[in-house]
């Protein structure tokens, strides 16, 4: 009963820590669909985590802060999409740009305003979104095996992480189900076909950037107002890119995105509660061995263990009408 | 001299008094130094299909790219069914009835061929209602222009001549009435252009109007109804094609006197100098693609290799150039024999005297975006002439490239310029201009005039034919039959990656290399001119 509590609760912090790989990891889907190849994840979460948190702690509402979130990512994804659709940029090293710039800006802007090394203030519980108690979970809490796993592990996360798992079929259902999809699918794999159907290119390639954007200002919120109480200085570290690699090991689909970023989120849970553990044999387990958990994992799929991914075709490329 | 007669056919829509289906007035557009169409007049006849011919570069897929509203003109009209229209884009374009399968083509490779008919013509924003709805259409569309292609297989998975009748299907359940086809007929196997044909005919019976681009003045006269002839930009001719000849209006097209026969001497076997025996090669799917392949090739003859593209002849090439290894049997070159497993490699083959010209220029013979002189040199870079110890001496590179340029009439003689704006048939002179360079003793040669005009192709002849008579070994594989016939002194047919018989100079007729390639003892597959019949 006990390991079955641990485990339930190993899940339980999975499905926190999957919620903002799996938003990052969704905004990428749109933008990598649609022939964008989207770097600049990390930074538009890492602003988006930052107008978050300052407009929380000064406005105390976290729906507020989530509004700028949004508007900061989507500032980015525009700056994004001008460098890389209207004037054919390269993709990766506007994205690389975009995260640099987070980074700095983020750190100069906190230090300047709040003089916390960086960070802001801690929020208080109205500024953040707090956990939702499903209906009936308190009732069925104590039926045993499938009443603690609906309290414990379904019921009591906050509003975003449902939004995060809603999401995913929202997703696969605009991708394959509607004409938007359709148009978003055919523009990553050959511009020239949609173009020659009298679709505008760069108007699809806009809108599905401006999706990335609004995912990844989710995301960030999540990161400062939700799992987090305040900003603090790089607080994506790395998540960007991690969902960038969920992504592609997903293979560019919804379903086995959200695979992947159980995975990754899984590992990142274990990894907290193994630190201090006593392995037979090997005696106490490094601390940074442990951390670098995730990552190995990611190396280690990446390089081969789940089968050749093929990106959209014309990911990455700018389209040009030319020879 | 054209026949202005027009008689919409019976069944079609009654179309107020106009008399042309389109007409282009005055069309100028130029892409920077570029004179692409100077002010071009061309009209269009309903129901009728008629050809546009020219040399590469002479503007004939940018003219109709305008009509296609996928490059503006700078001045000019365009006359849609008697009213002038502004076509601003492509979906203008498709508005009034225009429809267009590109030289390469505009499809989704991942998509199924349902996917994408859908694709810019959904109309609404769910797929479900528009997808039962298109399924409908285009089974009509199907049965009544003889088109039959599987809705729901992925185009990824289907041979070239399918998913041109995709595109043809897409131009149609669009809505076109004028149907544009830029060289269709590059790409396809000599059955397959038959049935092209026989779709296009039904198209002139349904009424509407077919522009056919193509650099074989075979079909032009097979079946088109008038010509057009564009020589650097502007129209230099306009027949009925009734009143017209392959000669004249390849004499239009060049502007002068073209030869288009190939002159060959009896050939002068000497030794064998390359030579296959028992070579197997498999695939990364585990396919054997190349099975039991012999051959050999004679110093002074030029052996020609014909069959459906996709029948092994590429892996053929592939591995006699050191670029595939091969499984099991054995390579001779030059009476040095490779086993399987060898490091023969491209560099080792040009080491050893082989050439090769590859099959897909623009994937395997040049750098698209580098200027001329590096294309042309790409392969032979550590050649003594042209480095100087770890650097390129990039003086002598140019001036080696322009002397080449002069020799193989590539134009225009600029080695500074990027090798993509070079038209296909002055690329393909580049290449062969390079491999012939070094004077090699084996020459391998994948579809030389693929997408390549009759005056450049009699040039790339007469190169083959005079290499040949000084004593080299030729092997050419090409999807072109007249081309194979008109070049080989013995013809071998492959089909399933075998080769399934070989024919000499004398015996080969297209009738019996057709049914070759059919792998079945059919007769006459493959005419298409019905020329020997
Ligand atoms: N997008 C472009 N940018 C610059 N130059 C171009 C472009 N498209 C065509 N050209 C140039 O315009 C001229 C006409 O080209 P076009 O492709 O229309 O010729 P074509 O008659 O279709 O030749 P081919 O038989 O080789 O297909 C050529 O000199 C070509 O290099
Ligand atoms: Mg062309």
């Amino acid at each position: 009963m006990e390991s079955y509590f641990w485990l339930l609760s190993l899940l339980d912090s999975t499905l926190r820590l999957a919620a903002p790989l799996l938003l990052a990891a969704l905004a990428g889907f749109y933008s990598e669909r649609a022939g964008v190849v989207d770097i600049g994840l990390e930074g538009k979460m890492l602003m988006a985590a930052f107008a978050a948190a300052t407009t929380a702690a000064f406005t105390g509402s976290a729906l507020a802060g989530l509004l700028a979130a949004i508007g900061a990512s989507l500032a980015m994804a525009l700056l994004h999409g001008f460098a890389c659709i209207t004037h054919r940029g390269n993709q990766v090293v506007s994205g690389v740009a975009l995260n640099i710039v987070a980074m700095g800006l983020t750190a100069v802007l906190g230090n300047a305003w709040f003089e916390m090394g960086g960070r802001t203030p801690n929020l208080p519980a109205a500024a953040r979104f707090g956990e939702v108690t499903l209906p009936l979970a308190e009732t069925l809490r104590n039926v045993p095996v499938l009443g603690s796993l609906y309290y414990e592990l379904i019921s009591g996360h906050n509003v975003l992480v449902y939004l995060a798992l809603v999401l995913v079929p929202v997703t696969g259902w605009i991708a394959y189900r509607t004409r938007f999809g359709l148009r978003l699918r055919a523009v990553g794999e050959n511009p020239a076909a949609v173009d020659t159907a009298g679709i505008s290119v760069p108007a699809l390639r806009y809108q599905a950037v401006l999706i990335a954007g609004l995912l990844c200002g989710i995301a960030g919120a999540y990161l400062s107002t939700a799992q987090g109480a305040g900003f603090q200085n790089n607080m994506t570290a790395g998540k960007g890119y991690l969902a960038l690699a969920a992504l592609i090991l997903g293979k560019w689909k919804p379903v086995p995105t959200l695979a992947a970023c159980l995975l990754f989120a899984a590992a990142d849970a274990l990894q907290t509660r193994l630190q201090g553990v006593v392995m037979p044999g090997i005696g106490e387990v490094p601390v940074q061995l442990i951390e670098a958990l995730p990552y190995l994992l990611t190396v280690l799929l990446l390089a081969g263990f789940v089968g050749k991914a093929i990106p959209p075709k014309a990911s990455g490329r700018p389209y040009v009408k030319e020879r | 001299m054209h026949a202005v007669t027009v008689t919409p056919a019976p069944h079609s829509p009654p179309k107020s008094a106009h008399q042309w289906a389109v007409e282009l007035v005055g069309i100028d557009k130029r892409f920077g130094p570029v004179h692409a169409n100077k002010d071009v007049t061309l009209r269009f006849a309903p129901a009728s299909i008629h050809g546009l011919v020219g040399e590469n570069g002479a503007g004939k897929s940018t003219l109709m790219s305008i009509l296609y509203g996928f490059y503006h003109a700078d001045s000019g009209q365009i006359l849609v069914r008697g009213r002038e229209v502004e076509i601003k884009g492509s979906q203008d374009a498709i508005g009034l009835g225009i429809g267009m399968v590109h030289q390469h083509f505009m499809l989704v490779e991942t998509f199924t061929v349902l996917e994408n008919l859908l694709l810019g013509h959904e109309g609404g924003p769910l797929l479900a209602p528009a997808v039962a709805r298109a399924r409908r259409e285009v089974e009509e569309l199907e049965r009544t222009f003889g088109l039959e292609v599987p809705l729901d297989a992925l185009v990824a998975d289907l041979p070239v001549g399918v998913q041109q009748r995709v595109e043809i299907l897409k131009a149609l359940y669009r809505g076109a009435d004028v149907l544009i086809l830029d060289e269709p007929t590059a790409v396809l196997s000599p059955p397959e252009v038959e049935q092209l044909f026989r779709i296009l005919e039904r198209l002139r019976a349904e009424g509407r109007t077919v522009v056919l681009i193509t650099h074989k003045l075979k079909e032009i006269m097979a079946i088109t109804d008038h010509v057009s002839v564009l020589r650097r930009g502007a129209v230099v001719a306009e027949f009925a094609t009734a009143a017209t000849s392959r000669q004249e209006l390849a004499d239009a097209m060049v502007g002068r006197k073209a030869n288009l026969d190939v002159e060959k001497a009896p050939p002068q076997p000497g030794p064998v100098l390359l030579a296959a025996d028992g070579v197997n090669v498999v695939d990364a799917r585990g396919v054997t693609t190349l099975k039991n392949a012999c051959l050999t090739v004679r110093a002074g003859e030029i052996v020609g290799v014909a069959g459906v593209a996709g029948n092994g002849q590429s892996e053929l090439l592939e591995v006699l150039s050191g670029m595939r290894p091969f499984a099991s049997g054995r390579v001779t070159i030059k009476g040095t024999a490779l086993e399987p497993g060898g490091t023969y490699d491209p560099a080792d083959a040009r080491r050893r005297g082989v050439a090769h010209v590859p099959e897909d220029r623009l994937k395997l013979a040049v750098v698209k975006e580098f200027p001329a002189a590096q294309s042309a040199i790409l392969g032979y870079h550590e050649e003594k002439g042209l480095a100087r110890k770890w650097r390129l001496d990039w003086k002598r590179v140019t001036a080696k490239t322009a002397e080449l340029m002069e020799r193989f009439d590539v134009r225009p003689r600029d080695p500074a310029l990027r090798t993509s704006l070079f038209s296909g048939g002055n690329q393909q002179k580049l290449v062969m201009a390079r491999e012939m360079e070094r004077d090699p003793d084996i020459l391998l040669v994948g579809q030389p005039t693929r997408g390549v005009d009759i005056g450049a192709i009699a040039f790339i002849h007469k190169q083959l034919v005079a290499l040949r008579d000084r004593g080299k070994a030729i092997l050419l594989v090409s999807a072109e039959l007249d081309e194979i016939m008109a070049l080989s002194d013995r013809i071998l047919v492959m089909c399933d990656g075998e080769i399934v018989g070989e024919l000499s100079a004398a015996e080969a007729t297209e009738g019996r290399i057709g049914s070759m390639m059919a792998g079945v003892a059919e007769t006459a597959t493959g005419s298409v001119s019905g020329e020997e019949q």
